[in-house]
């Protein structure tokens, strides 16, 4: 944009519009909020309506931890975010070093959690209706987290060589709205398949 | 703008060598030709879907027809329901938003160039997915099928129980995959509205295409999701055991219906608000008038898009909701045809003490004001439930969207083509041929859709593949059938209208129409880097304050 209000002087000052990166990503977010609502939608249907067992109250245990790796994901992907704004590249590689770190153990929550239901408690994608619904929406959710660790690792990787600096700002803040859009629905996904569902 | 003269020479750009010239159409990234690359395969597409359709008339001519078997007719509409809505309608109104909306707000490209070109290769390779189907449906066994199942693929339809081999999936693959080329498109038009508007081109300043294009956008996000999402259980259900849609398991086929609908509703009005943008640009032009009440079209625009988000059960009133969903659906429905009545008035407004010139674009559009405006009356009566629960899933209702799909989006298309195409080719579309192609398609398609909606009404169900003599639907069909015909030939007058321009076309300057926005003050067709110098805009019409100094429309805002 800084091509177009150079060329306009008498109206640079007046002439301010949104970054194109924020507004893109907020409408990638409306649009996956769409997803993740018919997803909930059929979790929150079929509640109950499984005819054979198990029930979600006979195997579910609350990820209480991971949960709270998640969520303190986003505060950390925050800080970081706000020491490139003032070019703290180290203070910004530590923050974020620990975001992934954070997501990676989420996601082992997750993979721990799976590997339990399918051995020991024989649930899969096809036992039954809660099978089905419970694996697709926290599937899809961890899908999502595993997307969100490869651009955190792709950024990391810049952070190394050296290439993170207050000019990459924006781009990590646009990479930031991703990550806490995901934190944001995993509250959702907590609520509705570990408490309400339960 | 005193810069606006450079223009590349033709024939530089003829004599590089051809594998060069599909290279670069091939690689683009520059929205006016991902735009025509829309709208040029959204044409194969309506020529393959046209196709379909009059195989499905041929069979319905007269009863007990064997032109082709009930497998064969089952596909036909099957394929023709699909294509015409994700491969023909669909992408020919995103290459419109992607070729107008950057000239229009004075932008030098889209915002995502990238995003774009990924974006048109997604859903042109969905349909090329879909169109697999009828050699590898079966797995390649030898004998290929296309899906057979209706648009809709109502559940368990879909299920590996009654749909064996792989058609079902070609179906869904072809939808998620355009799906997302759907969304990327729909999230480039609303950072590139939001992100690169010219200085002056304030919110309140955009055309109304922009706008509307705008409202689009926000829609496909919230409306096609849904059904991808519903794609990706039907995916799991198919493939992974699962059971969202296994009513033997306990799922519900139901459900399938709500998530397809709640696309599927919304689905019409981002199809429907695109051509609504045309009218809004081409009859003010055309009547030698602004538009009438500017903000209330805005207005009722947005409140268009989130009613419409409430209404998707009315094509579910016949599988047994209670009455508090019923009365709900049958209120929500019948309100959007408020806001859409305003816009209605609001064209006629327009057109009031205009000086009304009647060239092939104003006519496309004067037919689309008058059949959009039945098809809307239509749309009213089976709003009511009771009326439905006689009438739905019989030819009334097809009679119906076709009325509001050929009616009213493909007449809008037409007068956006033979507006436009003098910007897109640097050449004037033959106005006799257009008169041709507009008095020949007006008369085809009243003799279809009009007489259709008798046979409905004599309960004439949908989606047979023949029916018995003797019940007073024979003529009424053949007369359908010719109709269908005479469109056909409408078309093909258009085809050739659009090859033939473009080589003999009277050669036309910047601005053929006397128009007043940004996309006419560039050269036709616009250079690469459309505009040399950003434009600076004062007010909704740069163009008349630009020819008019001494009466410019920003003294007035």
């Amino acid at each position: 944009m800084s091509a177009v209000t150079t060329s306009f002087p008498k109206t640079a000052a007046a002439w301010d519009l949104p970054s194109r990166g924020k507004v893109a990503m907020a409408g990638l977010i409306i649009a996956e909020s769409a997803i993740f609502t018919i997803f909930v939608v059929a979790y929150l249907f079929y509640l109950g309506k499984s005819i054979a067992g198990p029930t979600p109250s006979e195997v579910l245990e609350t990820p209480i931890f991971y949960t709270i790796c998640l969520l303190s994901s986003s505060l950390t992907i925050h800080l970081a975010a706000k020491a490139l704004e003032r070019d703290y590249a180290r203070l910004f590689l530590a923050f974020w070093l620990l975001t992934i770190a954070l997501g990676g153990l989420f996601l082992y929550g997750t993979a721990q959690e799976w590997h339990r239901l399918i051995y020991d408690r024989g649930l899969t994608i096809s036992t039954n209706l809660f099978g089905t619904t419970y694996y697709s929406l926290v599937g899809l959710h961890a899908f999502h987290v595993t997307a969100g660790l490869i651009m955190l690792s792709v950024a990391a990787i810049f952070g190394f060589a050296g290439r993170m600096g207050v000019s990459q700002s924006g781009r990590v803040a646009v990479l930031s709205m991703y990550w806490h859009f995901v934190d944001a629905v995993w509250v959702v996904v907590f609520t509705v398949v570990y408490v309400l569902g339960r | 703008m005193s810069s606006n003269a450079i223009t590349i020479p033709g024939t530089q750009i003829e004599t590089r060598p051809w594998v060069d010239e599909l290279h670069q159409w091939l690689a683009t990234v520059d929205h006016k030709r991902l735009g025509i690359l829309y709208i040029v395969s959204a044409l194969l597409f309506l020529a393959v879907g046209g196709v379909e359709a009059l195989i499905i008339r041929i069979q319905l001519m007269h009863s007990h027809n064997n032109f082709v078997s009930p497998e064969v007719f089952n596909q036909m509409f099957t394929m023709h329901g699909t294509t015409m809505i994700f491969f023909v309608a669909m992408p020919i109104l995103f290459g419109f938003a992607n070729y107008l909306v950057p000239l229009m707000i004075g932008a030098r490209d889209m915002a995502f160039p990238r995003l774009n070109a990924f974006s048109f290769w997604l859903s042109f390779l969905g349909g090329l997915l879909l169109y697999f189907s009828f050699l590898g449906g079966s797995g390649l066994y030898g004998a290929g099928s296309a899906p057979d199942v209706g648009w809709w693929s109502y559940a368990p339809l879909g299920a590996r129980a009654f749909s064996p081999g792989h058609s079902s999936d070609y179906w869904t693959l072809a939808l998620l995959v355009s799906g997302f080329g759907s969304i990327g498109t729909a999230i480039n038009i609303i950072a590139t509205i939001l992100c690169l508007r010219c200085p002056g081109m304030k919110i309140s300043r955009m055309p109304l295409l922009v706008w509307m294009n705008l409202v689009m956008a926000g829609m496909v996000l919230i409306a096609i999701t849904p059904l991808s999402a519903a794609q990706i259980m039907l995916l799991i259900d198919r493939y992974l055991g699962g059971h969202f849609f296994d009513t033997q398991a306990g799922g519900s086929a139901v459900l399938w219906m709500h998530f397809f609908w709640i696309f599927g509703h919304p689905e019409v009005y981002v199809l429907i608000i695109p051509c609504f943008a045309f009218m809004s640009e081409i009859i003010p032009v055309f009547s030698r008038k602004p538009i009438f009440g500017y903000p209330v079209m805005v207005a009722a625009t947005v409140c268009i898009a989130f009613v419409s988000m409430s209404v998707w059960a009315h094509h579910m009133f016949t599988i047994g909701m209670n009455s508090y969903a019923n009365s709900f659906f049958t209120l929500t429905t019948m309100a959007v045809g408020v806001p859409t009545g305003i816009k209605i008035f609001n064209w006629i407004g327009t057109m009031w003490g205009g000086r009304i010139q009647f060239k092939t674009p104003m006519l496309f559009s004067i037919g689309f004001l008058f059949q959009f405006l039945i098809a809307g009356l239509t749309g009213i009566m089976m709003a009511a439930s009771p009326f439905d629960w006689q009438l739905s899933l019989s030819y009334f209702v097809v009679a119906h969207f076709h009325y509001v799909i050929v009616g009213g989006i493909l007449f809008a298309l037409f007068a956006a083509f033979y507006y436009w195409y003098p910007k897109i080719t640097g050449r004037m579309l033959s106005e006799r041929l257009g008169k041709w192609h507009f008095w020949l398609f007006l008369i085809g398609f009243h003799l279809t859709f009009d007489v259709m909606h008798i046979p409905g009404l004599l309960g004439m169900p949908r989606r047979i593949y023949t029916y018995e003599p003797g019940r007073g639907w024979d003529n009424l069909n053949f007369i359908i059938t010719v109709g269908a015909f005479i469109q056909a030939l409408a078309i093909l007058v258009f085809l050739a209208n659009l090859v033939i321009s473009y080589f003999k076309g009277a050669r036309i300057g910047n601005d053929p129409w006397d128009a007043w926005t940004l996309e006419w003050s560039i050269s036709s067709p616009p250079p690469a880097y459309n505009f040399a110098t950003v434009p600076t805009v004062a007010s909704r019409r740069p163009l008349w304050d630009l020819k008019h100094p001494e009466d410019p429309d920003s003294r007035y805002e």
